[in-house]
Formats: structure tokens, sequence, C-alpha cells
């Protein structure tokens, strides 16, 4: 399966990241080389076999679903572009 | 002897004894990272204040008589960790205003436990790399050379070049990493130093960075086994702030380090052969094969059938994992923001001047196959293969206790060299990349040297939560190899 310029624009929205125009053939030959090896995976029989999701075979931890952490905005706010008051600050959406 | 050669634990015992102080280590690292790092960039951010302050508790701590195991000990910190108060990068351009409020869990345990630290290592973007030719911050440049090219410049491998790099020309004692495909043995390999990828869920990921977070492992580098069984101790750790994190004890491995391989069964998996291979790894590997049958250990054959798979199911699976992780790089809440017409364009622009090629490539990889129409082909039957390699494991360690390959199919290459095609680099993961699928412990112990003097490692591969036996066989390949080389560019060499 190989991947059109379309595709590529398609996918570079969905990814939020603002593509050129000049750079879109350079990405579609480099992934199409990359999603042309992967292909080989067709080979595996997989029939019957369990998808792993990770490599801890642990069943997760519960805990109280309680408030334990927080309580500091300036630290949370300190690396923000923009701030206003105790708020992330971003372009108008709404007009 | 000068104090920048000395192992970490030659250090501790001569801290405890008074024979230096701590902040007489840390200033001859810091002096030597001073004279180093403009050749090697190593170091994307130096903290020498910070450190000299770190020492002089250490040296309080000393002179009272309450050390803890790393008292004085001065390491680097892979850019990746975030560390309270001091710039954390990633290698990426989109993180570089950011200072983390926090620490994360296993630079927190290294303090805890009385470390010093120097700085923090430069390394690939996101740790999307083999070389650290993708760090925004430039590459790092390998202290080994070639014997007949001494101009060329080497890569250090990656992601973790830099800490590899650190530890190789002695600018710091040991240092942390993360391996998500390879990403610590490789680079221990390639700078002829020890390092380890220890069993899924044994280090916190908490406070480290997210590339792949069902794959990332933080692990230790230093210049022999026990130093690094040392670091190890006090980075592992059950932590509730990671889900994943394993609620188990964690044993001496010091002791494991002494452990003899006599009666031990170590398996060669025969996939690990591959075309393309530099002939003198392959006899390096025998050679390491007969020195644990001299050490009184059984060798046997055994089969990963799924071998070749590994990496075409892993660069479904990283990227996958990646394009949801670096989602949160949107310019809002923290990190770069470049102005854009509306709250879209600001994401999408951000986005585009925050991440460099191989992370671009890789989240779009990423977001392709999990997006509609695609997830099933794609990720659901990477995730298959997955399971299948670990079964490969599974099977293999109920008739061996450990394996043992090649770490690399190639010593260190020049700056430049495998650039471009991306699937040429990803194939640098092909013996590292199935022990981070299936979650088991791995260590790269340097071995030999290739014809151009270059280090080679050879890889120990255990059983999950066995680092100890790891350790004892890696610890028997070092005795056996007494590998003694040192790379040309190191302080006071």
């Amino acid at each position: 399966m190989s991947l059109d310029p379309a595709t590529i624009r398609r996918i570079a929205t969905l990814a939020r990241i603002h593509v050129e125009d000049a750079e879109v053939a350079t990405l579609q030959a480099e992934l199409n080389g990359i999603l042309g090896w992967i292909e080989q995976l067709n080979e595996v029989n997989v029939e019957g076999i369990e998808p792993l999701t990770g490599a801890t075979q642990m069943a997760l931890k519960m805990r109280e679903d309680v408030v334990t952490d927080g309580g500091y905005p300036d630290k949370i706010l300190a690396n923000a572009p923009q701030r206003a008051g105790d708020f992330f600050a971003v372009p108008k959406v709404v007009e | 002897m000068s104090l920048t050669d000395l192992k970490i634990a030659a250090a501790r015992d001569a801290l405890r004894a008074h024979e230096f102080t701590a902040r007489e280590l840390t200033e001859a690292h810091l002096a030597a990272i001073e004279a180093l790092n403009p050749r090697l960039n190593a170091f994307i951010t130096v903290t020498g204040e910070r450190a000299l302050a770190q020492a002089d508790a250490a040296d309080a701590a000393l002179a009272r008589g309450a050390f803890a195991p790393l008292t004085g000990i001065p390491l680097a910190i892979k850019d990746l960790f975030c560390t309270e108060g001091v710039r954390t990068t990633a290698g990426s351009r989109i993180l570089g205003p950011f200072v983390p409020p926090y620490e994360s869990t296993v630079s927190a345990n290294l303090l805890r436990d009385g470390a010093v630290f120097l700085g923090k290592a430069n390394m690939d973007e996101f740790a999307m790399g083999s070389s650290n030719m993708t760090s925004a911050y430039g590459p790092v440049t390998n202290p080994w050379k070639r014997r007949q090219d001494q101009d060329a410049a080497l890569v250090p491998g990656g992601s973790s070049g830099g800490s590899a790099a650190a530890v190789s020309a002695r600018m710091a004692m040991g240092a942390t990493g993360t391996d998500t495909g390879g990403s610590i043995r490789q680079p221990a390999s390639f700078c002829g130093i020890v390092g380890l990828k220890p069993t899924y869920g044994r280090c916190s990921r908490w406070g480290v960075v997210a590339f792949a977070s069902s794959l990332d492992h933080p692990g230790p580098f230093a210049r022999d086994v026990h130093d690094c069984a040392i670091l190890l101790g006090s980075m592992a750790g059950h932590d509730p702030k990671d889900s994943t994190s394993a609620d188990v004890p964690v044993p001496d491995y010091e002791a494991a380090c002494a452990r003899s391989v006599k009666g031990m069964r170590i398996g060669v998996p025969r996939e690990y052969r591959v075309d393309g291979m530099q002939g003198e790894i392959e006899t390096l590997w025998q050679t390491g094969l007969t020195w644990l049958r001299e050490a009184g250990a059984d060798v046997i054959d055994v089969s990963l059938p799924h071998t070749k798979y590994a990496l075409p199911a892993y660069y479904i699976v990283a990227p996958a994992e990646a394009s949801s992780n670096l989602a949160r790089y949107d310019g809002v809440r923290f990190g770069l923001r470049e102005p854009g017409e509306d709250l879209r364009d600001l994401y999408e622009r951000t986005r585009a001047a925050g991440f460099g090629a191989e992370v671009r490539r890789r989240v779009l990889i990423g977001t392709y196959v999990l997006s509609a129409g695609y997830y099933d082909a794609y990720y659901l039957r990477a995730q298959k293969v997955r399971a299948l390699i670990l079964r490969d494991f599974t099977e293999a360690f109920a008739k061996v206790d450990a394996l043992v390959a090649p770490t690399a199919p190639s010593a260190a290459f020049a700056q430049g060299e495998n650039m471009d095609d991306p699937v040429q680099m990803y194939l640098n993961d092909v013996f590292t990349g199935p022990a981070d699928l299936a979650g088991v412990p791995a260590i790269s112990v340097p071995a030999g040297l290739d014809a151009n003097g270059l280090p080679l490692g050879l890889q120990v591969i255990g059983k999950p939560f066995d680092e100890e036996t790891v350790f004892a066989v890696g610890a028997a390949l070092e005795r056996a190899a007494a590998f003694d080389a040192l790379p040309q560019v190191r302080a006071g060499g």
C-alpha cells in the first residue's frame, strides 16, 4: 500500500504538523520506504494470537480515588508561553 | 592515577576513607567537561555550581559518617530525565525553553543516594535515533577514533549518545540513559563502556519525557559491570507514580556480579547471525562463548524464530505510541510557541518548527498506522507479532538461563553515514530491539576491538526481573575479555 500526496497532507493535518508543498514529495518517498519495509510483517502467521499491548504482564494496581497532588498554579504555569492570571492564554478561538 | 580514571566502586571507598573530597572529585570532572565538551558536545547543559553545592553537601555527610550508596559520585543525566529547576530539552527545539518544576523518580532516587549531577547529556531528539545526529543541539562526537582515519568524527551511537560519550571520555563516572529500541546498549557498544537496559517496570518512567511508553526503559551506563550494578541499585524500585512500575524487591546487584557462571546454560540465538555483519563481530561472539565455556557454562543453540520481524513491528508500535505521546507539544502549556493565524495554525506551525525531520517522520508514520481503516492492518498486526517475539524469548528461557549475542551489527560509523535512508539507520537496532519489545533485561559489555581499533560489545539477555544473572554473565565476559583499551579523546589522555 503506497501513500499518495493527498494522504501525506491528510496525515500531516491529523498530526497537526504544517507541511510545505515542497516537502510533500520527500516525505512521500521516505514514508513509503519505511512502510514498504514494514510490509514484511504480512509474512507472519498471526492467526489466533492475542495482541500484546505492553511488556509488563502485571495487573494494574487500584488506589483510592482521592486527590494526592496539586494546588500550585504558579508551578504549573511557570513554563506557559503566555498566561493570563491562573490560565494558559491562546489566540482568540471564538469571535 | 587521575581522579577521572577511577571507577565508582573505588571512588566510593576512597571518599569514605577521606583520601580525597567529593569537591575534588567533582572539580576534576567539571575540568574534564570544560576541556572536552567543546570537542565532543556530550552535554547540552552543564550545572557546575549545583554540582559543587551537591559535592559540598556530600563532603559534609561524609565528615559525619552519614553516607549513602552514591554519596559524592558525579554523574551525567540524559536530557530526557526531568530535573527540577534545570532545563530539560529531550534534544528537541520544542522543549528548548522547558524548565521542569519536578524531578523524575529515577534522578530523585540517585539524589536521595547522594549522587552529584554534572549536567544534562546530549541525545537524539526525543530519543529517536541511533547516532545522536538528530539532536537539535548538534551531534555528539565519539571519543574513539579509527586507527587509519584519525580525522573522521564518529558517532557515539544513540539515542543516549551524550551519556555514553561522557562516561567513555571520563567526563562523568556514570550516567543515566533510556533504551526504547537499543538506545543504551548500542551507544555503550560504540563507546566501549557498559550499559544496561533493565526489565520493563524495574525503573520508573515517571518524569522521563515519554517516547514510546510500553518500550521506554531507563537504565545506567558506567565503565564496568559492577559500577552499573551500583547505579541500578539506586535507580530501581517501585514507584506509585508510574502505573507500570513493578512492585517487586530490588535485589543486591553488586553481589550478583560475583556469582559464578559454572553450570549455567547460555543460549546462542541462531537468528542473530545476519548478512552484512562485520566479520570481527562473529569472531568476537564465538570468542565470548568460548570464555563462558571455560568458566564452566554450558553453551546451547536456541532459536528465536521471529527475530527478523522485531524491527518492522517496532517501527509500527514505537511511532504509534510516539504520535500519541508527542500530541502534548502544542505550544500552549510549555515549550516552544510559534505564532499562527488561529489556534490550529499555531499548533501546526509550532510543531513544524519544533520537531526535527526524524521526529516528524515518526509522528506521521504513527498517525497513519493508528488512523481509521489502517489500525488492524498495521498496529494490531504489529502487536500480535510482538506477542510472538515475547513467546520466542519465553520458550528459549525454558531451556537456558541467559542469551549471549552481539550488541550491534557494526562498530561506530562516521557522522553523516547511514543518513540517506531512514531504514538503514533503523537496522542498527537489529539485535537490541527484540529485548525492548519483550521487556527483558539486557546488558552490553565491551569485549574487543575491530581492525580499526574501535570497541565492540557483546550482549547478555536475561529472564524478566533476573538482572542478577545478566550481571553475573556480563561480569564473567568482562573478566575474560580484560578490555583495557582507551579512547583517544579522554580526560588526562
